[in-house]
């Protein structure tokens, strides 16, 4: 189905596309969530049965991972806007390839507090932590998905940057430093608040 | 397709053309072709006026549905010994017979009225209320094309329309659908085999929810951006009308507070089906205790009630909008204090935020916390007051046309002063210890949410149905449905205030064994009739709706009410992109109405030489 270019920007009022602006108003929807699950945290922490643990060693791994993964998709974009094919291309597929080992890596994690007895149901702190970050990979999937399809639209259209790729590449660009910068909150949040 | 012939007599077309902006919008490739198939137009359509019209209709079916299902557990409460059999064909084995004598099963009691309750408030007054009217006229009013992001747009609805379709499957299966109350607190939402209704039916009853947040986020998101930054030429926020300001502050709340209740919802998840304990503490089932402890039952209610509270607001927000509207262009004068009203409705969506405890104090939150909850609740009856006041006023001295759109407006004032005025007396945490689940709070909740927000969303209906269909509804019909509905809530609803007083307590499915309570045998009888009454004539409107889609008067002008706002300049039969040549630039507020002499003028008019604006800003 084509989608109409109905919200072209209206020159007098817009210095940010509508598309972009609806992401970021998206943003706030998720930092609610996860706010409600980082409150919930805090106030059943106070109220007792509390387990305290440490974080798992390959956190602070993808923690590392994801932040070269953004570093990567902002060359990218870089790239494409002054028309620098194959680094365009070479950056994005590291994005992509790091955001993936990102996941990984929260995979061992998990792996590694299983393995240390805090598994899914042992204590409420526990849970906490699995629902917090198994929330948070989610959000990286839709970033990966938005990336694959980047990527595959890399390599199959002419290299080409209308308006129209630009925005879209932005879209993919600023979603993804936001999954990036939320983990790096949630993190030292688990890691810091007792 | 490039050109847009103007008719030289249509001084409205010419006139927009000449002072109207241009964004070059019929110049591109799409034009007239766009969505012309039957599937793309009418079912997967992006357009905005036709998803209108998939909410409306979509909320006229649940609501037909909610409702009914009260009339069944209202038999219940004002006959409960006579013979129900007869139902038996619908509901099946939900009515035992016993020696001939049909009896509604309590545990599909339980479900009727959680599913009247989740039906009406997520399905018909959020969905078909600020999802019908935030489609049909931010675009329209504030002077867009559509929505910022039409196909979004058409996901909103169709995440709600599968949303429902789970709702409904979950009403057959052999359990029974949810059966724990509308707010699905925990444990009975929490553990499968709490109750019969706590199995498939509440895990439906979740995935069915969470589609539905998905769909309210879809829509917000679109909301939001149209107004902020799709508005016409000239069109300052302060010119905008006021249903969008309310449509708008609606939205917000929905972004901020649904994800909310979505994590809620993971954690139950979480609980039900991977053994977590994050609401489950101490529980014993059938004599056993589980092993599930930790965990805090009262964690769900702050989550609820954290969405809940502004939940209530999401619904009767673009009531208070389409009223505003409403009053002043029946009244044919200004609405009063518009900054104060703009404001008022800031007030009370940022208020909203801060007061969800109230429903709470007999949870066993701390008292101390409780009061302040007590002092920002009752300050929301200030920003409440302020609307009242300027609706009030807005009517004072107006020139009042009584057709059936003013009536519902003018008696949605009337609800929403009786049952905000119970809400201070709840809001008291002091006096909610008694009164806290009875009937006084189904009341209060009843008259000033379920009935007002209704009664603002028939007066949208019966003022917009020209601009949705083309056709005016039947007036005569309509002011039968108006006077009656209007006795008839007030008979239903009116005195549960004595029951809930005298303690009569909500969700009970007989009060058989209550000394107490049985001298308000007559007084349930009494109800239940008007429920019955009330509901048929819901039934006149559904027919009067249908019937005048087809047959109802035609709309010869494009004006017919001599209202200011943009809707009314598009052709009668809005294509895609609803103008055909410029959008309209904006001059002036939306209600210069009896200013200069003038009986109104359109915002689209530029100011005259030395003309005052009729607006502060
Ligand atoms: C002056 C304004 C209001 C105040 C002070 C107020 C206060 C309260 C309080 C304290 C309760 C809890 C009663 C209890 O459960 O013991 C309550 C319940 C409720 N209120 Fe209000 N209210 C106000 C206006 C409204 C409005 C405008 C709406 C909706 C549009 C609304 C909808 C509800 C609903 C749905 C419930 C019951 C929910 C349930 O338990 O199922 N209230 N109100
Ligand atoms: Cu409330």
């Amino acid at each position: 189905m084509e989608v109409a270019d109905i919200n072209k920007p209206l020159t007098f009022r817009n210095r940010i596309h509508p598309w972009l602006f609806a992401l970021w108003i998206s943003f706030a929807s998720i930092i609610m969530m996860f706010g409600a699950l980082m409150s919930a945290y805090i106030v059943k922490s106070a109220a007792g049965n509390w387990l305290e643990f440490g974080l798992p060693s390959q956190f602070y791994i993808s923690t590392g991972l994801i932040l070269s993964s953004s570093v990567c998709i902002h060359l990218a974009y870089k790239s494409f806007v002054g028309k620098r094919e194959s680094s365009f291309k070479a950056f994005l597929f590291a994005a992509l390839a790091l955001g993936i080992s990102f996941i990984v890596f929260q995979y061992l994690g998990y792996q590694n507090m299983f393995a240390a007895g805090v598994d899914l149901k042992a204590n409420v702190s526990g849970s906490f932590v699995y629902l917090i970050t198994g929330l948070h990979v989610l959000h990286v999937m839709g970033g990966i998905t938005a990336i694959t399809v980047a990527l595959i639209n890399a390599f199959l259209l002419p290299f080409i940057t209308t308006e129209k790729r630009k925005i879209r590449l932005k879209l993919v660009c600023h979603y993804w430093h936001f999954v990036d910068i939320l983990w790096i909150y949630l993190f030292c949040f688990l890691l810091f608040y007792k | 397709m490039g050109h847009v012939t103007i008719d030289p007599n249509d001084k409205l077309a010419v006139m927009i053309e000449e002072t109207g902006y241009d964004d070059h919008f019929h110049e591109h490739h799409h034009g007239d072709k766009y969505q012309s198939g039957f599937i793309g137009h009418y079912i997967f359509s992006m357009d905005h006026k036709i998803i209108a019209r998939q909410f409306l209709i979509t909320g006229i079916f649940w609501a037909i549905i909610g409702a009914g299902m009260s009339i069944i557990f209202r038999l219940q409460l004002g006959f409960p010994e006579s013979d129900m059999a007869w139902l038996k064909p619908l509901l099946g084995k939900w009515i035992t017979v016993n020696d001939g004598v049909g009896a509604l099963s309590p545990e599909f009691y339980y479900a009727l009225v959680t599913m009247h309750g989740t039906i009406l408030v997520f399905f018909v007054l959020t969905a078909g209320l600020s999802g019908t009217f935030s489609n049909l006229l931010i675009p329209l009013q504030v002077g867009a094309r559509d929505m910022a992001s039409p196909f979004l747009n058409m996901l909103s609805y169709w995440f709600f329309f599968l949303a429902g379709v789970v709702m409904f499957y979950s009403l057959f299966i052999s359990t029974g659908p949810f059966s724990g109350g509308w707010t699905g607190y925990p444990p009975l939402s929490a553990l499968p085999q709490a109750s019969t209704g706590s199995g498939t039916g509440m895990t439906l009853w979740l995935v069915s929810l969470t589609l539905f947040v998905v769909s309210v986020l879809l829509g917000g998101i679109n909301y939001i951006t149209t107004v902020l930054n799709l508005r016409t030429k000239g069109m300052s926020m302060w010119k905008l009308p006021l249903p969008i300001w309310a449509f708008f502050v609606t939205a917000v709340l929905g972004l901020l507070s649904f994800p909310v209740l979505a994590s809620g919802f993971f954690m139950l998840i979480f609980d039900r089906g991977l053994g977590t304990s994050f609401f489950l503490s101490e529980i014993f089932i059938n004599g056993q205790a589980l092993d599930r402890v930790g965990g805090s039952p009262i964690l769900y209610q702050h989550l609820f009630w954290f969405l809940g509270h502004p939940e209530v607001y999401i619904i009767i927000l673009p009531a208070m909008g389409i009223v505003s509207e409403v009053l002043s262009v029946h009244a044919r004068k200004p609405i009063f204090g518009y900054t104060a009203m703009v404001l008022s409705i800031l007030a009370i969506g940022f208020l909203s935020f801060i007061v969800w405890a109230h429903h709470m104090f007999m949870s066993g939150v701390n008292p101390f916390l409780s009061n302040f909850f007590v002092i920002f609740t009752l300050i929301i009856a200030v920003p409440s007051a302020v609307k009242v006041f300027n609706w009030i006023t807005t009517l004072y001295g107006g020139n009042i046309r009584f057709n059936s759109a003013m009536l519902f407006a003018i008696g949605f004032v009337s609800m929403f002063i009786s049952g905000g005025l119970t809400g201070i007396f709840l809001g008291n945490s002091a006096i909610d210890i008694q009164m806290h689940d009875t009937y006084f709070v189904v009341a209060h909740f009843h008259i000033v949410m379920g009935i007002a927000a209704f009664f603002g969303m028939f007066s949208g209906v019966y003022h917009w149905f020209p601009k949705m269909f083309g056709r005016f509804m039947n007036e005569k019909l309509g002011r039968i449905h108006f006077w009656g509905t209007l006795v008839g809530a007030y008979a239903i609803f009116w005195p549960m205030h004595y029951l809930g007083m005298a303690g009569v307590p909500r969700r009970y499915y007989s009060f058989d064994t209550f000394d107490a309570f049985k001298h308000f045998g007559p007084m349930n009888e009494f109800i239940t009739i008007s429920a019955i009454i009330v509901f048929g004539l819901q039934l006149l409107f559904v027919i009067n709706f249908f019937y005048s889609i087809f047959r109802g008067k035609k709309m010869t002008e494009r004006n017919p009410y001599g209202a200011n706002t943009l809707e009314w300049t598009t052709p009668i039969e809005a294509g895609h992109g609803n103008w055909p040549g410029k959008i309209p630039a904006v001059h002036r507020w939306a209600y210069d109405y009896g200013k200069d002499g003038k009986e109104f003028i359109p915002q689209y008019v530029p100011l005259a030489e030395g003309e005052v604006a009729g607006d502060a800003h």
